[in-house]
């Protein structure tokens, strides 16, 4: 039986928003598969976003949805989560609005280690506004506001996550597409702050402008940077030259901050 | 009307926004008055000006700065000679003998003795020498009774320091006594 | 049994205030002069189970309490000038989402870092026009230490009451001075309790206007599964371009305020049977105001103060009826003239204003106000 993923959508709210050959609801199709095989209760489950393609997500799932500001997203999620540290708590959003603006945000829920789990779709780009060049914009690449080529250079998110002190930390593509729910599944179950970045495509605004010619193409160039991160063991660094690795990058427990705080509580009601 | 103005002034660190707390304290909570503490000081946490300001009434405190200074209480040279100019004729100046060694010309009554060292000394730890100057404007105002600003000192400070405290503020009040005979 | 009474600061009041009104979350960034509610929060919310966080910046601190806020909590954050600047985005997410918090900002010298020990009242247009776009505003402005702690209670039942931001803005002599504080009883002073749904959740917008201009706010987490943006948006909170929904929505979120100016505004009348002279002033700067027209009492100056508790929405009423027999109004603040507009906007050319403005960080003193007054003829 073809899996049900009506019964995760809000009635009446699709379409989507999304272009034809955008990565982005297979990613959400990939967390669906997640909440679902985790049973999780959408009753109990906040998927909280900010702005941009990516932070619209949260709107077609039937789930306590929080739409923020552009970059908020992680600091109105540390607060919901602090209210109600039973309930699971999931961000979404895209590479500029989650580590440009939101930069400051994400790297200190990170260093929090606040269990909640950061779904970051990388497309290289700031689509919504049509095409501005992000932190994960590649140097070089032509975006609208980069038309001589990005003189920047980009940032590796899933590297500054772990930098940055979040204990789980996976990388996927868009193309990977049953990856996906599996990546995401392990976020959540982890005790402690989870980024998943996937590495998504704008044909849109990304790929006309840095001479891919097609969606198809876009998709093989994901196929064929991709390495899972045990075939990389095995690879030379020539080999590896350009490549991405994939699968869970970094993984450490270390204690979470609700439960920190937990404690504080007790300290503070005994006196201490 | 019954206002009574005092100000505290002298260098951040050493204490002044306390006593003066302590003081409008005694007087709000133990004497039965009214009164209004403020201040001003500057971004460091030690060193700098600092100023601590306490209305005395028997009624409401409208205005809670000072507008002419019934007691002053100076603990540098610039305090002494920045504030000083305000102080009402007939007033009081406490000064600590050692640190302000040019006495401000002026209509009032200036009471000096070597407060800091008063601290150090007689009683055995410097910090407290705001206790101590805290004793002496007790003193030296009569605005609340010795009694009652015991009761304040020795409900503002740490446990462990109590009879540190109580005895700073004896000496304080002693000293200002004998000073001003 | 006689009432509790303690020495406090202001800051330290507005703090006890919040618990008393249920608050069990804070969210804050230090800074000169607030910090001190911010030290009060971190020590007592852990005592009854709430929660205190310190955010990464004043963004953070303003997003968090909102996302705690629709998680069911009573929130608090606390800032001063810089601060409030930076908060002003999500302070209009919160309007336009309709969420219910409290940002207490102490008002220092500005604009940027300004005079950070400084007293100002500086903020009082930011309290309205700081975010961009339409929206209801709430403001108080407590001139003692005792109102502070009853307004930040009154700015937590307005915030719940009319499910909208408020603001309570202290000058930093306000925040800092220390007076007698009484307590009130536990249940002495009303609550407001939280509109939460009556209907099931599937049945359940977020913005059903069916239940009036103050839809009921759910929680996450007990059941209810809802939508929210920042987007304009329609009654079951999805965002919309529909012109006239938008538009609908937009007048309703400020009618919520604006069509409850009576419940909302309180001010206190001082002398002012006979006053030919009326001096209009709020927070730390109306303490030398009634100083002022005491002495011109005295001086047989017929005198008196009309002192502003809420500034947002402005006693717009009261102002335009004093001005029919006011002789002339007398604004001290410290700005340069914000009040005065307000003042002026409602005088409607009947009675002179005449400002006093200092922005030195030094207070407004009763002698300035009363030279004041004798230019008013």
């Amino acid at each position: 039986m073809a899996f049900d993923y009506d019964k995760y959508i809000r009635p009446g709210k699709l379409p989507h928003i999304w272009c034809p050959g955008c990565g982005h609801g297979i990613v959400m199709k990939g967390l669906i598969r997640a909440i679902d095989s985790l049973k999780l209760d959408t009753k109990n489950t906040a998927i909280v976003s900010g702005i941009g393609c990516a932070s619209r997500l949260p709107g077609y799932m039937d789930c306590c949805t929080l739409h923020t500001a552009h970059g908020r997203a992680a600091a109105f999620a540390t607060g919901v989560k602090m209210a109600k540290p039973g309930m699971n708590v999931i961000l979404v959003g895209g590479d500029g609005d989650g580590t440009a603006i939101g930069g400051n945000h994400f790297i200190h829920a990170c260093r929090r280690n606040i269990d909640m789990t950061y779904i970051i779709l990388n497309n290289k780009i700031y689509g919504m506004t049509g095409g501005q060049f992000s932190p994960a914009t590649p140097t070089g690449a032509k975006a609208s506001t980069t038309p001589y080529g990005n003189p920047d250079p980009a940032f590796d998110i899933a590297k500054l996550a772990i930098g940055a002190g979040a204990t789980f930390v996976a990388r996927g593509t868009a193309y990977h597409a049953a990856q996906i729910d599996k990546l995401i599944a392990e976020a959540i179950q982890h005790k402690g702050f989870s980024v998943v970045e996937i590495l998504d495509d704008c044909p849109t605004t990304f790929g006309r402008r840095n001479k891919f010619k097609s969606v198809i193409e876009m998709m093989n160039h994901l196929k064929e940077i991709a390495v899972p991160v045990k075939a990389a063991e095995k690879m030379s660094a020539e080999q590896l030259q350009g490549k991405v690795l994939t699968g869970v990058l970094y993984k450490e427990d270390r204690p979470e901050y609700t439960s920190e705080y937990a404690k504080v509580i007790e300290r503070a009601q005994a006196g201490k | 009307m019954s206002r009574y103005e005092l100000r505290f002034s002298g260098a951040g660190g050493q204490g002044l926004i306390t006593a003066g707390i302590i003081m409008a304290k005694a007087a709000s909570i133990y004497e039965g008055k009214q009164a209004v503490q403020s201040q001003s000081y500057g971004p460091e946490a030690r060193g700098g000006a600092s100023k601590s300001e306490v209305i005395i009434s028997d009624g409401p405190i409208d205005y809670p700065k000072v507008t002419q200074c019934d007691a002053l209480l100076a603990m540098t040279q610039e305090a002494a000679n920045k504030y000083s100019h305000d102080l009402k004729e007939g007033g009081v100046l406490l000064i600590d003998s050692d640190l302000v060694k040019n006495v401000p010309p002026g209509n009032f009554k200036t009471v000096a003795f070597p407060i800091i060292n008063t601290a150090k000394n007689d009683v055995g730890r410097e910090i407290v020498a705001n206790i101590v100057a805290l004793g002496a404007m007790v003193a030296l105002t009569g605005q609340v009774s010795r009694e009652n600003a015991e009761k304040a000192v020795l409900s503002s400070v740490p446990e462990a320091f109590l009879e540190l405290n109580k005895k700073a503020f004896s000496m304080g009040y002693d000293k200002a006594v004998a000073a001003s005979a | 049994m006689s009432k509790k009474v303690a020495f406090l600061q202001g800051n330290e009041a507005a703090s006890h205030g919040a618990l008393y009104a249920g608050c069990n979350f804070f969210a804050g960034y230090p800074i000169t002069p607030s910090t001190e509610v911010a030290e009060v929060m971190s020590a007592e919310l852990p005592k009854i189970g709430g929660k205190f966080i310190q955010m990464e910046d004043e963004i953070g601190a303003m997003a968090a309490i909102l996302g705690a806020s629709l998680a069911g909590a009573k929130v608090l954050t606390s800032t001063s000038g810089p601060g409030l600047s930076l908060k002003q985005e999500l302070i209009g997410y919160g309007c336009i989402a309709e969420i219910p918090c409290v940002i207490y900002n102490v008002m220092r010298g500005g604009p940027s870092t300004g005079m950070p020990t400084g007293p100002s009242q500086s903020d009082v247009m930011a309290a309205k026009w700081g975010t961009h776009g339409d929206h209801p505003a709430i403001c108080l402005v407590p001139a003692s230490v005792q109102e502070t702690y009853e307004e930040v209670i009154r700015a937590f039942n307005l915030a719940e009451k009319y499910r909208t931001p408020v603001m309570v803005m202290p000058d930093e002599i306000v925040a800092h001075m220390r007076e007698r504080i009484v307590f009130p009883e536990p249940g002495e002073i009303a609550v407001e309790p939280r509109k939460t749904p009556t209907v099931p959740p599937e049945q359940y917008k977020p913005y059903d206007t069916s239940f009036g201009d103050v839809p009921p706010l759910a929680a996450y987490g007990t059941g209810y599964k809802f939508h929210v943006t920042g987007l304009n948006k329609m009654q079951d909170g999805f965002p919309t371009t529909k012109a006239e929904v938008v538009q609908a929505e937009e007048e309703r979120q400020v009618r919520k305020v604006e069509a409850n100016v009576d419940d909302i505004v309180t001010f206190e009348e001082y002398m002012l049977d006979d006053a030919e002279v009326v001096v209009i002033a709020y927070g730390s700067t109306s303490r030398s105001a009634r100083y002022a027209v005491n002495a011109a009492r005295e001086q047989g100056i017929k005198a008196g103060m009309f002192r502003i508790k809420t500034f947002w929405p402005f006693p717009d009423k009261q102002i335009k009826a004093l001005a029919q027999k006011a002789k002339g109004f007398i604004v001290p603040e410290m700005n340069l003239g914000m009040c005065a507009i307000e003042v002026e906007r409602n005088a409607q050319g009947k009675a002179p204003v005449l400002g006093i403005f200092r922005v030195d960080g030094e207070p407004i003193n009763p002698d300035q106000i009363l030279e004041k007054m004798k230019e008013v003829k």
